[in-house]
């Protein structure tokens, strides 16, 4: 069944697409990730322009991550206030990033940034979640050092800035440029990678503000919703490569895939879900990696002036 | 051709009058004749060649929500005169041309480990699309010159690359560049794409791939014979969305924030929606 996309300019099939969604839809309810990581890459290699499939990727988390904010807030797992505090960082890194992806372009390097960014972010992240999972799961033994050494509560170089302020959910008490960078950094990542940014925000949100464990989700999707709705309004109004039957057709799948996804969490082992999502984004890095340093199919591309 | 009209009266004229009308003439006038009646010789003898008479299947293709690509048909008839027969040796060329496009050409290199775009050159006038069929291959039928002259064959396309690289580097992007598009499909030659039945009638098919680009195409057709081109004629086609798939490229480019509002607003309703139906099912 092929449909043809208006702005990517080619017809696709309508199922695959579909099915994409709803893969990504079910790893996002398992795990509770916007699983942006995984769609921006298959829609390259499906042969989408990489603008078209970074815009078209952002817009279809906005639309995975609204029902997973409604679920966190009815469970008060929402910290509004520090959620707003990252948005403003987000909004300012997304239209920062329209920016930069505009000279990445003209400068023909895109390309190569995308990959690159994506084979280090995928792969530690990977790496981590993987080691952590097999631990859990005790395929290996935790690291005596690690297991001894008390958790560290406050970052020193964050508890340094000034001007603190009280965020009550989180039950901290910190300066809000450290959230407000960290938003700025995954608004940036946005825009590029068409990513909402929530694998990283996630750990980022544990380890490095020590927000409390019960609203790091809840937030995070919140920002994620906020952010991919804002970097689509900037690319749409910079890029123009918003494909609205592209990201239709990945909703349509995903926000069915979420919902068995989230049943079929509920009765899987977590530390599995884990494991899952970690070789899935140590497979995405690995492609990637391939990608960079084998020789690709097509050495010349065109850019229409 | 408004010089040549006016020298009409004066060829069909007898000689006298032809005299009279050139001693009245001044100098420049008489230059100016001279030179017309230069241009109209190779024209009088070409009334006597055979002329084309080409037609299109469609003069519009649209591109609608199942577009996967069209075949146009090219077909027309070579009319001889004085009804005269056909003559052996006529060769058809036809070529489907799509709107030109400056475009940059990068290519990738090993830096570091990496394959990233190192070199670039930029074409001022590169077709969007390109397809020639020919009743036999293009070298049988005309030399590198006339070929050049009509842009005969994916070899003799005028690119126009922008200065600053050298011959041999440009030559590599050029062939870079029509093998890039060929594999996709944009630029096409069919060495015996057109059939010509009873010397008279001839047909071509070519195949337009989903992802073509908008814009007015050209359809030309040639009359060759004996390494020359002795009739051309052109039609023009348009390529088109239309329907929704012309409403939303339009709004995206025209209306780009409201566009990228309803994109945002269509998002939250499937998500909010897909979560309440389910909701409502599985408690």
């Amino acid at each position: 069944m092929d449909i043809y996309l208006p702005i990517a300019g080619l017809s696709v099939n309508a199922l695959v697409i579909v099915g994409l969604g709803g893969l990504v839809g079910l790893l996002t309810g398992m795990v509770g990730v916007g699983g942006g990581f995984l769609t921006t890459p298959i829609l390259i290699f499906y042969g989408i322009p990489p603008a078209v499939a970074v815009a078209s990727a952002t817009t279809q988390i906005t639309g995975t991550s609204i029902s997973g904010v409604l679920a966190h807030r009815r469970r008060r797992g929402v910290d509004v206030r520090m959620g707003a505090v990252i948005i403003a960082g987000g909004i300012a890194g997304s239209i920062a990033g329209g920016f930069l992806f505009r000279l990445l372009q003209q400068g023909g390097q895109i390309d190569t940034v995308i990959a690159f960014l994506y084979v280090i972010l995928l792969g530690s992240v990977g790496l981590m979640m993987a080691r952590e999972a097999a631990t859990a799961l005790d395929i290996l033994k935790p690291r005596a050092s690690q297991a001894e050494r008390p958790a560290r509560r406050h970052n020193p170089l964050i508890a340094m800035l000034p001007m603190r302020w009280r965020f009550y959910r989180s039950g901290l008490y910190i300066s809000p440029l450290a959230p407000l960078g960290l938003g700025f950094v995954s608004g940036l990542l946005t825009v590029l990678l068409g990513i909402g940014g929530g694998f990283i925000m996630v750990p980022a949100m544990i380890y490095l503000l020590g927000m409390s464990a019960q609203v790091v989700v809840g937030t995070s999707l919140l920002q994620i919703l906020f952010v991919t709705a804002v970097t689509t309004l900037v690319h749409a109004t910079t890029t123009r490569s918003v494909d609205i039957v592209l990201a239709g057709l990945l909703l349509l799948g995903s926000v069915i895939g979420a919902q068995y996804g989230a049943w079929l969490a509920q009765r899987m082992k977590p530390e599995l879900l884990r494991m899952i999502l970690a070789i899935v984004v140590l497979a995405v890095a690995f492609r990637m990696a391939l990608q960079l340093g084998w020789r690709p199919e097509e050495i010349y591309t065109v850019q229409l002036l | 051709m408004r010089r040549l009209q006016a020298l009409l009266p004066a060829l069909f004229a007898p000689p006298f009058f032809l005299a009279a009308w050139v001693a009245r003439a001044g100098a420049a006038r008489r230059k100016a004749g001279a030179l017309a009646l230069a241009f109209l010789a190779p024209l009088m003898m070409a009334q006597a060649q055979p002329r084309l008479v080409p037609d299109i299947s469609h003069r519009q293709v649209e591109i609608r929500y199942s577009f996967t690509g069209a075949e146009l048909l090219l077909f027309g008839a070579i009319v001889y005169p004085g009804g005269r027969g056909p003559e052996p040796g006529t060769d058809v060329a036809v070529v489907l041309k799509g709107p030109l496009e400056p475009i940059v050409v990068r290519e990738k290199q090993k830096v570091a480990g990496i394959w990233m775009n190192v070199e670039r050159v930029r074409f001022r006038s590169a077709p969007s699309f390109y397809a020639v069929a020919s009743s036999r291959p293009l070298s049988q039928l005309v030399d590198e010159r006339i070929a050049a002259i009509y842009e005969l064959g994916l070899g003799s396309l005028q690119l126009s690359p922008g200065g600053g690289a050298s011959a041999d580097v440009m030559q590599r992007f050029e062939r870079g560049l029509i093998d890039l598009r060929r594999r996709n499909q944009l630029y096409a030659e069919y060495p015996r794409g057109v059939e010509i039945s009873e010397g008279v009638l001839y047909r071509a098919r070519i195949s337009i791939p989903a992802r073509v680009p908008v814009g007015t195409y050209t359809a030309e057709t040639f009359l060759i014979r004996d390494g020359r081109v002795i009739a051309g004629a052109a039609r023009e086609i348009r390529i088109e969305k239309l329907g929704f798939e012309r409403f939303v490229a339009e709004a995206a480019e025209q209306w780009s924030f409201a566009y990228g509002v309803t994109a945002v607003a269509l998002s939250l309703l499937l998500g909010w929606g897909a979560s309440a139906a389910f909701r409502r099912r599985y408690g």
